[in-house]
Parts: structure tokens; sequence; C-alpha cells
């Protein structure tokens, strides 16, 4: 199998953007200030017309992403995925990340390489 | 084929080879801290020095996952400004003129200067401090009793010990322990553990946990009950993460909760809600409660909270139909007047709905094996009745008694004892890990008055802080966490924590527990070695621990069995019955402690001392509300601001307020504004935010520069962004608990070169302060009703 065959899941519903993933991948590839691997964006506070919230966090891997291919190689998951506080991230091959989203609403899985 | 980790790289032992690397299986408890202590791996390459952390997967307390503040660990221990050496003042306190000593030089240093004032005031006259929930929680005291010989030991000028202490008092007082929110962590197997179901509704209250991780509960549990279907009811007075997810968020004004508090109850018994079971069974007071609450409707508490009422009624009633819900609050329920009478409704309300001892619910914490590392750790045994008398505080606030193991000297007392010298003189201060003037000391530039008054002053700290610099006679170099043995023992489990590394001539601190105290007090204290004081505390354990220290480390960590319903089977008294560990047997919504020591023992409301009802005079001039206090992802209290990465995340301290008020005082996101009241003022970025209510402001605090100048008149620009220069001391609820850091008024004003000629930090250390008239506590404040036959009847199980 290659880095090609496998992907990242984020179930963006509970990342309550603690910036975990982003720190992670920022110091195992130690990139310099002003650099990342994985963004973590948002959407709102907006209020709703029927008085609830958009609060939103998504966590976007940028072309710095490589996947954490050597740990992969060593048998660790990316480091993002093993740190990540909510516990909303997932890296496997595509079919099995795939096989959870049917129970999983306000998921993406990331091609990234 | 899925993808499946190489299980040779995250074993179960407690330490492994890995190519070069040493990796060690263990637990992360400050320094740098927090009040958690997650599992991880350790690497060290051949010399010893740490190169690598990752989280523990096989510590299912933290399950792998890491907060930043572990993760940037590297760049703290390898931090170019850590203090490596001890080192004795050489200029006048303030100017940063230091020279390096010798550790021997430094204990002959103490000695002398210790011995020097137990002969000329008596030992009560030292004092030791330490900053909240750091893994020094039983070595300061026991530097302060074994060692000085006093009985003083406090938080580092935490005004109304406003941290946790007043929930641990009132909680020991009506219910005889601390009830925390059950998610499954008294167990290894956690979610899977037998009987656990996970809470329908979790309501929060004073605190973000997903930021602030307090007491000893990692606020992402939440999120994985959120996964099984929790839901969530949060009181805020800022839209949190958590609260737009929330089925009722409750935006009140801040230090209102209280009346938030007593208007839940009245729903919940008005409209029959409750659990009539457990009310008869295990509650004492019932019908005085239902009187008392009476008035409190909702469109009373909607006056004053700003809540609507048909908001709170519904938060009433799906906290009441939750089976079982279960209550998350913090340490805002402590920093406001009315803290001890606010838990005590929180209690109340979680009792009456009958969550306590539940799955799910709210279950009685305790550490485990009865190993209490804490404030109360060596008292009896090195502090003589009559030393424990000379106490202060005890006279103004008999309460501070029975905070079990948060039990300390009043923090308001000291101060007020080092102004007027009353009952006696305070002349000697021991800091260890805590920064006060920077964080948690109200009123900071009071302070800073107060300890330039000592004759001696010692800082134990991992860097040099605005305290160091600006007080101390000696600094002495405190290791971080991977470079010390010591045992994580606040709840569950017992985790060991293992010295990979070193780092100059730093000491942990329990090797400056063991240099300090053999060389004061030879005779009475015996341990000569950090793993003799380590395992003595494993001997100390009343539930006979069944490991030695040397055991546990190898073992990493230890879970004791855990039953639910422990008042059912006569678990909590020391008599061995069934019941709760207060005089009824039972849960007292009507608090006999309380009644005895002269104290309402219902719980009511108190209105914060200045604020738009009680003082509308003071709010027209002071037209915002402004609360602070709240934590970020990237610092612990005034920990890591010298961290180029945190800084990178999160560079300026920043006061959060919603468009409508930037736009009405003329500022927007970015500026530096003044934020003032009638104590003094500090200045902070703007960060516009529609999460605020536009009458409040949300200020940071514990910032200081460690990239600016040490010496007076800047400390690190200590004072110049210090929220603390706006907060009180000796303004305390009437049991000596809580005060109000949480709701003062403020008005804001941009900065301009003209108005900020004379920076805050040249305000206090060179122009005399602030000037306005400081509040001290009257001598009618005192309590004269102290029933000594309640106190001393009083046995812990513990
Ligand atoms: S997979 Fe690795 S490289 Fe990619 S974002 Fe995660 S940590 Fe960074
Ligand atoms: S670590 Fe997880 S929860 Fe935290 S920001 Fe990243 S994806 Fe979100
Ligand atoms: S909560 Fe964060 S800082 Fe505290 S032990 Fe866990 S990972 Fe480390």
């Amino acid at each position: 199998m290659s880095i090609k065959d496998y992907g990242l899941l984020i179930n963006y519903d509970f990342c309550t953007g603690c910036h975990t993933c982003e720190i992670a991948c920022k110091k195992e590839h130690d990139l310099p200030e002003g650099q990342w691997g994985i963004r973590v964006l948002q959407d709102g506070p907006r209020e709703k017309e029927d008085g609830t919230w958009e609060y939103t966090y998504m966590p976007l891997p940028t072309t710095l992403c490589d996947l954490c291919e050597e740990r992969v190689e060593e048998g660790r998951l990316p480091t993002c995925v093993h740190h990540c506080q909510a516990r909303v991230m997932q890296f496997d091959t595509y079919d099995e990340l795939a096989k959870q989203l049917p129970n999983m609403p306000r998921t993406v899985i990331y091609a990234v390489k | 084929m899925a993808f499946k980790e190489n299980p040779d790289l995250y074993r179960k032992d407690w330490r492994w080879q890995e190519g070069d690397l040493t990796v060690t299986r263990t637990c992360h408890w400050s320094a740098p801290g927090c009040h958690d202590s997650c599992g991880v791996l350790l690497y060290t390459d051949k010399d010893d020095n740490l190169v690598k952390i990752e989280g523990d997967p096989n510590q299912t307390y933290n399950n792998g996952t890491l907060c930043m503040r572990c993760l940037n660990m590297l760049e703290a221990v390898n931090h170019p400004e850590r203090l490596k050496y001890p080192m004795k003042r050489a200029g006048e306190r303030g100017e940063d003129k230091w020279e390096r000593i010798s550790w021997e030089e430094a204990l002959d240093i103490i000695e002398e200067n210790v011995r020097r004032i137990q002969k000329e005031y008596g030992p009560e006259s030292i004092v030791g401090m330490m900053g909240t929930g750091r893994n020094c929680n039983w070595a300061v005291p026991l530097i302060t009793y074994a060692g000085f010989g006093s009985p003083n030991f406090a938080l580092g000028f935490l005004s109304g010990d406003s941290c946790m202490l007043p929930r641990a008092a009132i909680s020991a007082a009506v219910m005889g322990d601390l009830p925390i929110i059950d998610a499954a962590q008294f167990w290894p197997e956690r979610y899977d553990h037998e009987g656990w179901k996970r809470p329908d509704y979790i309501f929060m209250v004073g605190n973000n946990p997903l930021k602030s991780n307090g007491d000893g509960f990692l606020g992402h549990w939440i999120v994985e009950m959120m996964k099984m279907g929790t839901k969530l009811i949060v009181s805020d007075p800022q839209l949190t993460w958590l609260a737009a997810k929330a089925e009722v968020w409750l935006q009140g004004r801040p230090g209102t909760d209280g009346a938030l508090a007593l208007a839940m109850i009245h729903v919940i018994i008005e409209e029959d809600l409750y659990d009539h079971e457990f009310v008869e069974k295990w509650t004492y007071g019932f019908d005085q409660l239902t009187e008392c609450v009476k008035e409190w409707t909702p469109e009373k508490a909607e006056e004053i909270t700003w809540i609507p009422a048909d908001k709170i009624r519904k938060a009433a009633r799906l906290f009441a139909s939750g089976d079982p819900s279960s209550l998350q609050w913090g340490v805002a329920v402590d920093m406001n007047v009315g803290g001890i009478p606010q838990a005590h409704a929180w209690i109340a309300m979680n009792a009456i709905c009958g969550n306590i001892e539940k799955p799910g619910g709210n279950l009685i914490a305790r550490d485990a094996y009865g190993m209490v590392l804490s404030y109360p750790y060596g008292y009896d045994k090195y502090i003589p009745p009559e030393m424990q008398a000379k106490r202060i505080g005890l006279d103004f606030s008999p309460l501070h008694r029975f905070a079990a193991g948060a039990a300390t000297a009043h923090g308001d007392s000291i101060l007020q004892c080092i102004e007027t010298d009353k009952p006696y003189p305070i002349k000697m201060i021991w800091f260890q890990s805590t920064n006060p003037i920077a964080n948690m000391a109200g009123e900071a530039p009071r302070v800073y008055d107060a300890i330039n008054k000592m004759d001696f002053v010692v800082v134990v700290d991992v860097f040099k802080t605005p305290t160091a610099v600006a007080f101390a006679d000696l600094v002495l170099p405190a290791a971080m966490s991977c470079e010390r043995n010591s045992i994580r023992g606040w709840w569950t489990p017992t985790r060991a924590i293992t010295k990979v590394t070193s780092y100059y001539e730093a000491k942990s601190d329990e090797d400056i527990v063991v240099a300090v105290c053999s060389r004061l007090n030879p005779e009475n204290f015996k341990p000569r070695t950090d793993i003799e004081l380590l395992e003595e505390a494993v001997e100390n354990g009343i539930d006979n621990p069944p490991f030695t220290y040397a055991e546990l480390t190898k073992m990493v960590d230890s879970w004791p069995e855990r039953p639910y319903a422990m008042h059912e089977k006569g678990l909590l008294r020391s008599d061995g019955e069934p019941g709760f560990n207060t005089p009824t047997g039972k849960i007292e919504l009507y608090s006999l402690v309380l009644e005895a020591l002269g104290d309402p023992a219902l719980p009511y409301y108190e209105e914060p001392r200045e604020s738009p009802i009680s003082t509308p005079d003071l709010y027209e001039e002071y037209p915002l509300v402004l609360t602070t206090g709240h934590r970020s992802y990237e610092f612990f209290h005034s920990e890591h601001r010298q961290q180029p990465t945190m800084r990178e995340f999160h560079p300026w301290p920043l006061v959060e307020m919603h468009p409508d008020t930037a736009k009405k005082y003329g500022v927007k996101d970015g500026d530096w504004v003044w934020i003032e009241n009638t104590r003094g003022r500090c200045r902070q970025v703007v960060h516009e935010t529609p999460t605020m209510d536009p009458r409040v402001l949300n200020a940071e605090h514990g910032w200081w520069f460690p990239e600016q100048d040490a010496a007076e008149p800047s400390l690190f620009g200590v004072f110049d962004s210090n929220i603390n220069n706006l907060t009180n001391q000796c303004v305390t609820g009437a049991t000596g608990y809580g005060a109000p850091y949480k709701s003062q008024l403020c008005k804001i004003y941009k900065c301009t070169e003209e108005n900020s000629e004379v920076m805050p930090g040249k305000q206090v250390t060179e122009l005399g302060g602030f000037k306005y008239d400081r509040i001290q506590y009257t001598d009618d404040a005192v309590h004269d009703n102290t029933n000594e036959e309640m106190l001393e009847g009083r046995k812990y199980v513990y």
C-alpha cells in the first residue's frame, strides 16, 4: 500500500478548535513561525434566524501536509490524529473511512496525497 | 487493508528502547502546569536529553490525546531563559542584579533567616505560598509545616481563596465530600465500565472545561459524552463553542449565577420535578429550602441576571428531566462574594434531582487510596495544636477548618496581617510555583506594597518571573515534570511521575522539600531523598495503597475499586454507617454546620458589591460590567508567555467586547484600550466578538511579557496589562470565601500617546500606586459564634 491509499477523516461537528492538530503538526515537522501543515478555519459564531448558533471549526490540511508519511511507515498514526483532543480525526484507507459516513453527519474525508 | 498501529511502538511497559531512544511511559504534572496529569511517552537520547513527547494511547485518562501545552513541551524544557542555578540578590529589590550561588549557600541563607525570624517573632511569622493546582500541592505545605514550623500555608494572595476552595469547603460542610461529574474517569476501562451511562444533560456553570480542564477533569471528556448523545445546558456570559452546541444557553450578568440557581430550584420544586425518594431518604431541610426559594420566581431572577425567565424555566425543566443529569461547575462559582451560598444552591439543586452517586451523575471524589497529597499534608504531624490555633484567619473564617483536603490559612487575612502587624507581624514569604503579582493576587498593586514589607523573600520557580525580580532575596530553580520523581494522587488513578532528564542545577519540588526540611528540622523530618519522601507518602495512604513507590513507577498507574452509591454502602463515614459524612448523614440543604458557625444555613443570593444594581451611581461613571479570568488553550494562568509558539498563536492580552460596544467607545479590533475603574487601570487589545453581551467586557488575566525589561519600573510589563489593577482584596463573602474577580465595573478608552505617558508599571513601582482607599476588614467582621464542639467533632474518613 502507498500513502496515496490513505485519507484523513474529520468529524467537524465535534471539532472544538483546540489547536492541538496545528501545533502537533508544527512540532513534528519542525515548521517555522507562520507555517502550518494544517489550519483550523472557523465559521461563525453567528446567530441563526431560529435563535441557535452556527459555530464551526474546520481543520484544513495545507500543501505542507505529507500525511505524516514517515510516521505512517513506522506504524504510527499521523500526529494530528494521534493527539486530537476531541478524537474527531481518523487516518485509514478510503474504504474504511467511507464505511463510517452514514453514521457520522458533518464529516469530511480529505484526499491529501 | 485497514491501517494498523505497530504495537511495539506503544507498549504497556513502563520503559523500553526504540533504536537509540529510550521511551518512558509516565504522566505529566507541572511544571509547566495545569490541573491534570495526562499519560505521556517521553523519548530521551543516550545523553538523557528529552527529544520528543507523545500522548500515551494506553493511558485511558487521556487516550493518547494531548493539549497544546504538552505538545510544546520541548520548547518549555529547553528554553534558554530557564532558571539554572540558585541566585541571591546582588542589587536592590527590583534591580534584577543577581549573584550565582550554590545550593549549600542558599540553604545557609534560608537557615539563617528562618532561625532568626522564628526566634524573634515566632514560626507563625513565616508564610508559604503556591499557585493553583500545581504538583507542589503537598510540597509547599510540607516545607511550611515541617520546615518552618508555621501553620500559615496559603495560595498566592488569591482573594477569598476563590479557586475551588469555597466549593470544597461548602461541599465538605453540607455533604461531606466534593462531587464531580462522572465521565467514567474512575475506572481504567472508562466508558465501557459496567453500569456507567452517559448523562442525559450536563449543566455547565462558571467554566469552559475545554480550556480550563479544572480540578482533575479533562474538559474534552464532555465532547466524548456529547458524541454519545449527552445534551448541554450552559450558563456563561460569553457564547463558548459548548454554549453554541447547548439546548439552552443562559447568558447572564457576571456574578449573578446565585440568583439563577435559586430560580432553577424554585421551578424544580414548584413544578414537582424533583426526585422524591432521594429527597426523602438522603437530604435534610427540604421544607426550609422550599420556603427559601418561594420568592425566587424566574421573573425575579430575570431582573437580576438578565436571563429571560422562559430560558430559566427551560433550563430547570431539562436538567430535572435527565436520568441522570450532572453538574459541571467551575471557578466562577467561587469568584464572587456569594460563592459559598451559590455553591450550596447548586449542590441542593443537584441533590433534589437525585443525581448524586448515580452512574453518569455526580460522584464523590476522593484521592485514590486515601493518599491526600495536598494542603493538609503534614499539618497535624508537624504543627502542634497551640500553633494550629495561630493559623491566620480562622477566627474570621471558621469555615476554613472545613475545607478538608483544601484547608489553608485565609489569604485576605494574611494581607491585612502584613499591613497592620495584627495579630502578629509577618516577616518572611516563601513563594513556590506562584507568581502572584502577575496572576492570582487581586488588587495586585496593593499586594506589591505588602510583599515589599518582608524581611526575607524566597521565590522557587522555573523562570525568572516578575515576582522573583520584584521581591526575591533568593531565587531557586525548580525542575519541570520530566525532571522529577513524583506522584499524582489527586483523584484517580494514582499515577507515577518518573524522572527522565535533568536541567543544570534545577531541583524537583520533592528534592527541595527534603533539602529544606532536613536542614531546618532534622530530628522530626526523616526522609533524606526524594524517593524516601515518596515512599513515606505512599505509606501514609489511609486505604493501604497496594504498591510501593518503586512498584508504582513500573505500574505507571493504579486504579482503586470504586462502586456506585457509596452512601448506601456505608463507605463514606468513619463510623461505617450508611449516609454522607455530615452531622445528619444526609446532604444538608439546610446546613447544621453553617448554622453552628453563625452563617446562614440556607442558600441565598448576594449581589456583587459593585454592580448596576448595588452601586447605580458608580455604574454611571463605569458603565461596563467587567469579567476576567477565562482561559485560553495556549496558557495556564501566567505560564507559557515565554514560549514563541504559544505567542505565535496568542501574541497579546485580549479584551473581548461586542462590536456595538467597540463602536460606542470608538475602538476597533486590534486597538489597545485602557480598562479603568476606581482602583486602577491596565491596557489590553480589543477583540470584537458577537459572543459577548454589549454591556459586558471580558478581559484576560495572567499577562506579563518576558521579552520586556526585567528591572523596575517594567517588571516584564507585569502591571501594564494586569487586570488585577482593578480587582479587590478584603471584599469577600461573610465566610471569608469568595471574592468578586468576575464581577467588577469599569470603563474603557482608547490608548493614546498622551494618556499612556505614565504606564501602570511606573505608577505602581515608582509613584506609590494608584490613589484610592484600600478596603480593610473591620473587627466586627470576626465571627464570635464558633461552636467548638461542632468543629472538633468532625471526623474525616481520609
Ligand atoms: S497528517 Fe501529519 S502532516 Fe498532515 S496535517 Fe496531520 S500532522 Fe500535519
Ligand atoms: S485537534 Fe481535533 S478538536 Fe482540536 S482543532 Fe484539531 S481537529 Fe479540532
Ligand atoms: S491537560 Fe494539557 S498540559 Fe495538562 S497534562 Fe494534559 S496535555 Fe498536559
